[in-house]
């Protein structure tokens, strides 16, 4: 099989046989549920309603406030208890609606409704997607309505669909790909129908060789759709990793974007939240969760209304059966560890990984030995032993000299180090720093 | 949940590589080398002199890691010993020594190589030269006998010829050479040399683990000694038979344990892909010019310290293009 990948990367312990087995069980929520403003990237949305309104499911309750925000919807039925800060699984306090479920589960008008997307024009999809609410799922949020209407359609000739899902622990995707691989090719034909000069390729890393094999199958008689199997290594699902991979050699760097080399890249619960939304007018109110960990008692994943509080769904998965060390919301990768599991599933939110030993924050940096294997790891091409002089001395402008900029924090350097040097979390602030000074 | 949760910054796993297990790995790759260096004492010199290789191990690894406990004593720094690399600086440098070698004196040269190359320089990952190396230079600066005695004077080789192949081959030409050494001695460590370096079969036994373990890479090793062999080739004395000259330039002398041994120290060689094979390539060719047109018939040990000097130099002009930025291609 001709497998694509890219330049770089390592390979951790992938921990995706805790949960890849089980069926995505949809479970409903029993409390509160509490709706971010910042579930995306860019301006946080507006509340539109107040304390004491009832909303239906499908409703928007905050609109989008810039060119770069999104709308959100209600999940569920109920009453506005209250707009106050929560707590949000970044770590980080936002502006949050919160919602009393009534339970009813009442929906707004035309909510679920079929309609046929072939008739559709681009205006009536792109109004679609943006009215849904819908933002990238797989944890960055850029908000989808901005990202498929690009300065020129023609100049689009790949939609990719990133189901390489490379991050250790993570299976919602897979899940996804086996469960509802009919609403995945829909959402990239509606995809397809706003680019008509675009190839559809579908990425999958070669460990998930069944999804492989189905979605091939699936899309025998579809000329536009082609699979391409990648190989498994971390981190291949970086957009830039798997453009690179999937479209034979086009680098995007960090001044542009997908679309100015001609991609548009979204991955496989956005497609598919794309095609709820365009083909049964359901707005973003859902997504996959993966609760795991050797701590959980059934790892699985969960699909999920926006707002729901994790604790509910590690109840759902059978509860804790070991004391967690660390909990991390996310993947082990790139990931944050939490200190509080009381916080709702946001749009971007794809796991919850709770683990009975963290052998991380014990380990002492050491002396860097120059052994070179974060420069053979870092897929940007960097060499993050020079960047890490520059960082630790907080010299930003030397860290944007030697290309710090071009780092994602994906944190193949840090876990290659053999002196355990804590690479990516001095990046992450020497990038903030520059972004700041830019 | 009643403990703590830890909370660290991403990534919250890690390879199991360490500084340690790295350095341990380069020690046993130096086993088979070792063994067969204290066996070639033995059978060609008698038990005195293998004896004494022996004890000459020891105590230059001893005298290693105590320069180095003593050091970190002395400043009140953390106590690195158990990270290993003390250890592989010791063996690097017994290994480099002749058979016959009083044990003290290598252990000066420990000393040497820790406290002065390594130590004072800020210790590990922060020396610009390898410290075993700079070392053993320091020795056969001072102790140029001793340090070149690879004969004993009593031994049966001493009355065939006085050199290793290297000496023997620079003075009488490689088909006089020849008569006194055959390729297998040579591939099989069966030839006078320092304890380390003449076996072949073993050097390239313990590099075969050090490349499984991808605790060393191919481009330096490949590059060196691909250069020496193409250098030799081309700059082989009128009339000798090449092809074999070329053979005894590459497995009569140290270049196999240089090359993988300790050019591919991490601390003192580039960091940069592109910038290990030029590395090689300069090796390559200052090894060849000091054997060649040089008074001496070895040049490995001052290719290599003058080469870690290049280093930085080396990596400014092979820096990586990040992702991206190279080819604006579309």
């Amino acid at each position: 099989m001709n497998l694509a990948t890219f330049i770089g990367g390592t390979h951790p312990y992938d921990g995706k046989e805790l949960s890849k087995d089980r069926p995505v069980k949809v479970v409903l929520p029993k409390g509160e549920l509490v709706y971010s403003m910042s579930q995306h990237l860019g301006a946080p949305a507006k509340p539109i309603v107040a304390k004491g309104d009832r909303v239906l499911v499908g409703q928007r309750i905050a609109e989008a406030s810039a060119f770069i925000s999104a709308h959100i919807c209600s999940s569920v039925s109920g009453t506005v208890k209250s707009i106050e800060p929560r707590l949000l699984p970044g770590g980080n306090m936002c502006q949050a609606i919160i919602v009393e479920n009534d339970g009813l589960y009442e929906a707004v008008e035309g909510f679920g409704e079929k309609r046929d997307y072939t008739k559709l024009s681009k205006e009536e999809i792109r109004a679609i997607v943006k009215d849904a609410g819908i933002v990238g799922m797989g944890g960055a949020g850029f908000p989808n309505h901005v990202k498929i209407t690009p300065k020129d359609d023609n100049a689009i000739d790949y939609v990719l669909v990133n189901a390489a899902e490379c991050e250790p622990y993570l299976t919602s995707d897979y899940r996804m790909l086996l469960e509802q691989p009919e609403k995945l090719i829909g959402g990239l034909k509606i995809l397809l129908q706003l680019f008509d000069k675009a190839q559809g390729v579908i990425g999958i890393e070669d460990n998930k060789m069944d999804a492989i094999e189905l979605l091939t199958k699936m899309t025998e008689n579809e000329p536009r759709i082609k699979v391409q199997a990648l190989k498994t290594k971390y981190p291949q699902g970086a957009e830039r990793a798997l453009i690179y991979a999937c479209t034979g050699g086009r680098e995007v760097h960090s001044a542009i974007l997908p679309a100015d080399m001609g991609c548009v890249v979204d991955n496989v619960d956005t497609v598919i939240s794309i095609y709820n939304a365009v083909a049964e007018n359901i707005p973003l109110i859902r997504r996959i969760v993966t609760i795991t960990g050797d701590c959980v008692k059934t790892p699985q994943n969960f699909e999920v209304r926006t707002g729901t509080n994790y604790a509910e769904l590690v109840e759902e998965a059978g509860g804790l059966i070991k004391e967690p060390e660390k909990i991390i919301s996310g993947g082990p990768m790139m990931g944050k560890a939490l200190f509080d599991i009381n916080v709702p599933v946001t749009k971007t939110s794809s796991a919850m990984l709770f683990l009975s030993h963290d052998d991380v924050a014990a380990m002492e940096p050491t002396a860097c030995i120059r052994c070179g294997r974060c420069v053979n790891a870092c897929p940007s091409h960097l060499v993050p032993q020079i960047m890490i002089e520059y960082a630790e001395r907080n010299d930003i402008e030397g860290f944007k000299r030697v290309g710090g900029m071009e780092c994602y924090e994906c944190g193949s350097c840090t876990y290659v180090c053999p002196a355990k040097r804590r690479l990516t979390q001095a990046f992450a602030y020497a990038r903030a720093e520059g972004r700041k000074r830019k | 949940m009643n403990k703590k949760l830890n909370v660290s910054a991403s990534p919250h796993v890690r390879s199991k590589d360490s500084t340690s297990s790295i350095m341990r790995d380069v020690v046993i790759a130096m086993v088979p080398t070792t063994i067969v260096g204290i066996a070639n004492a033995f059978m060609n010199f008698g038990s005195g002199v293998g004896i004494n290789s022996i004890l000459v191990i020891l105590i230059t690894m001893a005298a290693a890691i105590g320069a180095e406990y003593v050091y970190e004593m002395i400043t009140k720094k953390p106590i690195t010993i158990c990270d290993w690399s003390a250890a592989v600086t010791g063996l690097i440098l017994a290994l480099n020594m002749p058979h016959t070698i009083a044990p003290w004196i290598p252990a000066l040269g420990a000393v040497f190589a820790i406290v002065i190359v390594k130590m004072l320089y800020g210790g590990l990952g922060q020396n610009f030269m390898n410290p075993a190396l700079a070392g053993r230079c320091f020795l056969l600066i001072s102790f140029a006998g001793p340090m070149t005695g690879f004969i004993p004077a009593d031994s049966a080789l001493a009355a065939v010829t006085g050199a290793t192949p290297l000496a023997d081959m620079k003075a009488n030409g490689v088909a006089a050479m020849l008569e006194h050494y055959s390729m297998m001695d040579m591939v099989t460590g069966m030839i006078p040399g320092t304890i380390g370096e003449t076996s072949v079969i073993a050097l390239l036994l313990g590099a075969a683990y050090l490349l499984y373990k991808k605790v060393i890479d191919w481009k330096i090793p490949v590059t060196y000694i691909a250069t020496v062999a193409l250098f030799s080739l081309i700059f082989a004395p009128a009339g000798s038979d090449r092809l074999m000259y070329m053979l005894a330039m590459v497995f009569g002398g140290g270049l196999i344990f240089g090359a993988f041994f300790m050019a591919t120290d991490y601390v003192t060689s580039p960091i940069t892909p592109k910038g290990q094979i030029v590395f090689g390539i300069c090796l390559g060719l200052l090894t060849g010019i000091f054997r060649i047109f040089g008074g001496s018939a070895e040049g490995v040990s001052y290719a290599i310290i003058f080469c870690n000097l290049l280093v930085p130099l080396i990596e400014k002009f092979t820096m990586p293009v990040p992702f991206g930025l190279g080819k604006e291609k579309k």
